[in-house]
């Protein structure tokens, strides 16, 4: 792993921690990411994780770009000494997989996908060597995802699953980006998940649909009152496949506010995780589960 | 004192000078493309420099006034009507209680920007009046203007008419337009050869472009260096493991269109990019319109801030001016 710094114009600087996508380089872009908020240094305005990356913004006129540069790079030497040891949140969200609304948006852009004759879930199945559908929803949500990223679009995590790099489902993005996708499908576009927040344009494949809202401008929604974002980088994401009238159940619920999103705080240690995954995991769902 | 609109026009929004911070989740900047117009109208009706304005593309809306107010247009030469009867763009006008501002055809540049003495007061999100469209936020009800709608204004005694900016202060984009950027990020994805012939070509603004950002197309095709991609970034040459945009930055999905993300940017993504426009030239993206052949010129960081520093005097100029 090594950090590669860019100048992104004269406002921002750009570190890679890894040209490609590991826990370790994501941890590495989150312990950066903190060190830098930490050192409050002035004329920084934006500081934004990414996966296995991240990027601060601010003021030439304030701190010029090669003294910025110095900092980052100090800081990255204090960082890179930090234990792999973050305050989380374990964040529980039903899926309707194969649901009727992505299955209508697939069908109307099918001549842009590499199968056309194969829904999405189908295709992404066959790619990885998984069981069908049903197959896909277990390992799809048998083990928690990382949110390794906030953004593209307000509050759209990326999500990155919290399993060995030889189980990690991988599909392509679509030929051509659709220029339809429903609020709240459940996505994913290389090894990375995602929730889109809002309705529009997007290339990742479609799974399923979750009826609880990540996004409110409004701040109406109940778990949305604090923020108008639920997701921030770091957080864990268990997915629970649910079926058409837990769904149905659930979006009257939070029409109600009477919906009560499952999430607990939680401590998350790389190392101990990398020792035993599916062990460190199952006491990730206990925390969850309240045991 | 409120402002009734009979035409909204094409797209017209509020904005100001944006909403930094909440970028690391989405929510990009905002605010006036082209900001240093933004500001002189808002001087030129005696506003603060940032107060909220009107952004109209290419077409301007028509709105009654329910009370007296000073106006000024700036930016695109889109030539203002009082009752019909013609203004001047950047120069102050008065527009009486039941008059009706409308717009005559565009005659050069893109966004106008139209301030109203007092500011236009759409309740404050995160810190800014600006609307961000795609996330439904901020602005007016989250979106561009509507026939019917009632935008309130502030209160604000409004400065005299006939205050005017010299026209060697009005900046705009020259023919082809020049757009100075900064190579890096993801630069040596390409080769050599596509790396000269990205800043020889012409390009011409595509029609696709909007406050999120601009295409450009009509240069060669980018060649990639050859490599076996990383894990997690995608099977094409262009692909990379998703990470954050520059505002400014330059994408070229699949080597062929070169995308540069603006006030509204998508915050990150999976593809390369091959640099950075200044940020002393992302006003005059703002004034493009589509077809404007453009062509990008290299730059140091040196160069970089010396075009900012340039850019912040011709706005002290025209301070002094009024």
């Amino acid at each position: 792993m090594k950090t590669r710094y860019s100048y992104g114009g004269d406002e921002h600087i750009f570190v890679e921690c890894d040209e490609e996508m590991s826990l370790e380089a994501f941890f590495k872009s989150l312990s950066m990411t903190a060190a830098v908020k930490k050192a409050r240094i002035k004329g920084v305005t934006e500081i934004c994780p990414a996966n296995a990356s991240m990027q601060v913004k601010f003021d030439p006129d304030v701190i010029k770009p090669s003294d910025m540069l110095k900092e980052l790079k100090a800081i990255e030497k204090a960082a890179a000494k930090a234990k792999p040891v973050i305050k989380s949140r374990i964040i529980e969200i039903p899926v309707l997989y194969n649901d009727p609304w992505t299955h209508e948006t697939l069908m109307r852009f099918r001549e842009r996908h590499q199968d056309p004759k194969s829904t999405d879930i189908e295709y992404t199945a066959r790619i990885n060597n998984l069981d069908g559908v049903d197959g896909f929803i277990k390992a799809h949500s048998g083990a928690p995802w990382f949110v390794s990223m906030v953004g593209f679009v307000a509050g759209l995590p990326f999500l990155y699953q919290m399993v060995d790099r030889k189980r990690q489902i991988q599909s392509p993005k679509y030929l051509r980006p659709r220029t339809d996708t429903p609020k709240l499908t459940v996505g994913h576009g290389g090894c990375f998940g995602c929730i889109y927040s809002v309705r529009g344009a997007g290339g990742y494949q479609m799974f399923g649909i979750t009826p609880v809202p990540i996004y409110d401008p409004n701040q109406k929604i109940k778990h949305l009152k604090e923020f108008m974002c639920l997701f921030r980088p770091g957080d864990i994401v268990k997915w629970k496949p649910i079926g058409r009238e837990e769904y149905d159940a659930t979006v009257a619920a939070v029409e109600k506010g009477k919906f009560n999103l499952k999430m607990k705080d939680v401590t998350f240690d790389l190392g101990e995780f990398k020792k035993d995954m599916d062990g460190y995991n199952a006491k990730l769902m206990g925390a969850l589960n309240g045991r | 004192m409120a402002v009734k609109v009979i035409k909204p026009g094409l797209s017209t929004t509020v904005q100001d000078l944006g909403r930094p911070g909440y970028y690391h989740i989405g929510i990009p900047l905002s605010g006036g493309m082209d900001r240093l117009a933004l500001k002189a109208a808002n001087l030129l009706v005696g506003n603060k420099e940032g107060a909220a304005v009107l952004e109209a593309v290419f077409m301007g809306p028509e709105l009654q006034f329910t009370d007296d107010a000073t106006v000024a247009v700036t930016g695109a030469e889109l030539p203002p009507k009082v009752n019909g009867e013609a203004r001047e763009t950047w120069t102050s006008f008065k527009v009486k209680k039941g008059q009706t501002l409308s717009f005559d055809f565009l005659k050069k540049g893109a966004r106008a920007y139209i301030a109203i003495s007092g500011g236009i007061d759409v309740p404050v999100v995160l810190g800014s009046r600006s609307t961000y469209t795609l996330g439904a936020l901020g602005g007016f009800k989250g979106r561009k203007l509507e026939a019917g709608d009632k935008l309130p204004v502030g209160k604000g005694r409004g400065a005299k008419e006939g205050r005017s900016i010299p026209e060697k202060l009005r900046r705009a984009p020259g023919m082809p337009a020049e757009l100075r950027m900064l190579p890096g990020l993801y630069w040596h994805r390409i080769t050599a050869e596509a790396g000269k012939h990205f800043f020889t070509d012409t390009w011409k603004v595509a029609p696709e472009a909007d406050r999120i950002g601009y295409r450009f197309r009509g240069g060669r095709p980018l060649e990639f260096v050859p490599r076996e991609q990383p894990f997690g970034a995608g099977s094409d040459p262009s692909n990379i493991v998703d990470a954050c945009y520059p505002y400014g930055s330059i994408q070229v999905p699949g080597g062929t269109e070169p995308i540069v993300l603006h006030r509204d940017a998508v915050s990150g993504g999976g593809y390369f990019m091959v640099g950075t426009v200044i940020s002393a030239d992302m006003d005059l993206i703002g004034q493009l319109q589509p077809h404007t052949p453009a062509r990008f010129v290299e730059v140091t960081m040196a160069q970089a801030l010396k075009a900012r520093r340039d850019q912040a005097k011709l706005y002290d100029k025209l301070k002094a001016s009024l």
